[in-house]
């Protein structure tokens, strides 16, 4: 058996003789995990590590300006954290964020995706400019938006909505829309080529109108495509930080979760209270996709041959 | 995460009986209809304007930067010549494109041996490496600048190119392993086995006859890491401090302009529309592949 195992296979001429069917799953499995290894480890090496890293800092009193008072601390960051009117503060902005683009994204890409089906003249260039705010910087649209707000350098006028809370939010949630939209229709475009087209024809025969066919035949039938792209969209506006340090940089309670992260790790480099902010980031993402998985599996029994 | 595998392996299971069904166009009926056009129209518009609205101010002088009007009165390229003499917009533009092309290269070839594993090798720990990978895409950065600024300093990466290059590896990866995965399973298999059978070794049957039938999938999946490379900002403000590794998106929000008495709001939509314009480029050459690639990743599974 050990002869066997230290041979390479890999760079071994066949010897023409019958082989052994689980002599050559082995090579298969050695060399499986010979090409799997490098992504596993550098994954592993950069973000497992750091993860586990963040876990014990949080439970220290960690501050670079004053290394000298670095102490074990327990759990006391996360109860000053959850005791915190600002976490909450940036917990409401970053949910009131996500929910309201993410469901504005919905619709839009939705009617977007529908165009795109059934678009004949233009289709290349349709599908070619919409991939265009996918491919460009978010800081960049952020900067777009601002100036294109602000009354020194805008269109708007005398507006000024980042001048306020409401406006601010507003801001952030048009740049948020403009710029992950096309990757919403694009993942619901391919939803939508998979509703078979027979089933369109029956009910169009039947005289159900365009409206009814929509609600009754395509979306119930592209359910899985949407839960996909919603859980997508939801995980990565949950992070949401460029648009927001551009546009307001936290100011009318604008601030996000990742921002305050950010400013207690970067800007005041105290890497006690960032890390307990960011394991706490890090435990909302995955109860999200937790719950995601849990409609995911509850939705696939129901719709068959569903993408 | 093993409980986010088994979602995802569930959707992926329930994609394949469906692509068989698909005949694509075969009996679409096109909309002829005006409001398709319309659509159609709007769509365009809708991912156009706010790039015209920036070449339109990166053209403005300064003293027309705040006309309120849509088209520049009197055009001119000063903000252009204004960042490439200032040496604050070059630099960093060089640090852009050096660190997104080597992350891209390395996450790529990386990546594609992983997904040629998972696509057509049975192993230990391949779930594993997939819902690893699904759930590192999902990461909050912001998990993880806080211990890498304080390892970084210690080890001499702070404010390097390789500095960012590893963070942006361990994104790329698993964005490249999906996309990868998806395009190499759709490789048909007899091809592999046939050369095999003539006596090739496993290897051999992936150099020789997989990867040149791959490169479309590898080239896709290169672009779109290219992408999440250039468009990262978290990362390029916490881990470097100077033009030395500082890249565009992180240079562009500290920007002051050439001079001191002037806004730099000119300059700043000049530089957008430097680092805009090669990505329109790529997205009209390569639309196809980009479409198939994002929603392969995702979609598929």
């Amino acid at each position: 058996m050990t002869a066997t195992t230290t041979q390479a296979p890999a760079d071994k001429k066949p010897s023409g003789g019958p082989r052994k069917t689980t002599d050559r799953a082995q090579a298969e499995r050695r060399l499986g995990i010979k090409l799997a290894a490098p992504a596993a480890i550098i994954m592993l090496l950069v973000t497992a590590y750091p993860i586990l890293y963040a876990v014990y800092l949080s439970l220290f009193r960690y501050d670079l300006r004053v290394p000298e008072e670095n102490a074990f601390v327990g759990l006391d960051n996360y109860i000053l954290i959850l005791s915190s009117g600002i976490w909450w503060q940036s917990v409401f902005a970053t949910a009131l964020i996500t929910v309201v683009s993410v469901a504005i994204e919905l619709v839009i890409g939705l009617a977007f995706a529908l165009v795109m089906h059934r678009a004949v003249f233009g289709r290349r260039t349709v599908r070619t400019s919409i991939l265009i705010p996918y491919g460009i910087i978010t800081v960049i649209a952020a900067f777009a938006f601002r100036f294109a707000v602000q009354p020194d350098t805008g269109f708007i006028g005398d507006l000024n909505p980042l001048g306020g809370p409401v406006g601010s939010f507003a801001t952030i949630i048009l740049t948020e829309v403009w710029k992950t939209t096309p990757f919403m229709s694009l993942l619901l475009l391919a939803g939508l080529a998979t509703v078979p087209e027979e089933l369109q024809e029956a009910a169009k025969v039947d005289g159900a109108t365009a409206w009814q066919r929509l609600w009754k035949i395509t979306l119930p039938n592209m359910k899985g495509a949407i839960l996909v792209a919603l859980l997508f969209r939801a995980l990565d506006a949950f992070r949401i930080f460029d648009t927001v340090y551009v546009q307001t940089a936290g100011q009318f309670n604008t601030q996000t979760i990742s921002g305050l992260g950010y400013n207690a790790l970067i800007t005041r480099v105290n890497l006690g209270l960032g890390s307990a902010i960011s394991i706490l980031l890090f435990l909302m993402i995955i109860a999200i996709a937790f719950l995601f998985v849990k409609g995911f599996k509850t939705n696939l029994g129901a719709v068959k041959g569903d993408r | 995460m093993t409980a986010l595998t088994l979602g995802a392996e569930k959707v992926g299971a329930g994609t394949t009986p469906a692509r068989g069904r698909t005949t694509k166009g075969a009996s679409r009926q096109p909309g002829s209809g005006a409001i398709w056009k319309i659509g159609t129209a709007v769509i365009v518009a809708y991912a156009l304007f706010p790039v015209l609205w920036i070449a339109s101010l990166s053209l403005k002088s300064t003293a027309d930067v705040g006309d309120r009007k849509l088209i520049p009165v009197s055009p001119t390229l000063e903000n252009y010549r204004g960042i490439f003499t200032s040496g604050e917009f070059v630099r960093p533009l060089i640090n852009s494109i050096g660190i997104s092309l080597i992350t891209t290269l390395i996450a790529v070839i990386i990546a594609a041996f992983a997904a040629y594993a998972i696509a057509r090798l049975d192993f230990p720990g391949k779930g594993l490496l997939l819902s690893g990978a699904l759930a590192i895409a999902m990461f909050p950065p912001v998990s993880i600048i806080g211990p890498l600024f304080n390892i970084w300093r210690d080890v001499g990466l702070y404010n390097t190119w390789p500095g960012l290059i590893l963070p942006y590896m361990t994104f790329a990866l698993p964005l490249a392993i999906w996309t990868l995965a998806a395009f190499f399973r759709e490789i048909p298999f007899d091809l592999e086995q046939a050369a095999q059978v003539d006596g090739a070794t496993p290897y051999q049957a992936f150099r020789k006859v997989i990867l040149p039938l791959a490169l479309p999938g590898v080239f896709t999946s290169a672009i779109i890491v290219f992408i999440f490379c250039w468009n990262d900002f978290l990362f390029a403000i916490s881990l470097t401090s100077t033009d030395a590794a500082r890249t565009v998106p992180a240079a562009t929000a500290f920007f002051t302009a050439s001079s001191n008495f002037i806004n730099p709001t000119g300059q700043i939509a000049a530089a957008a529309i430097v680092v805009t314009v090669p990505i329109i480029l790529m997205v009209l050459v390569f639309q196809r592949r980009i479409v198939a690639g994002l929603t392969a990743g995702a979609v598929k599974g």
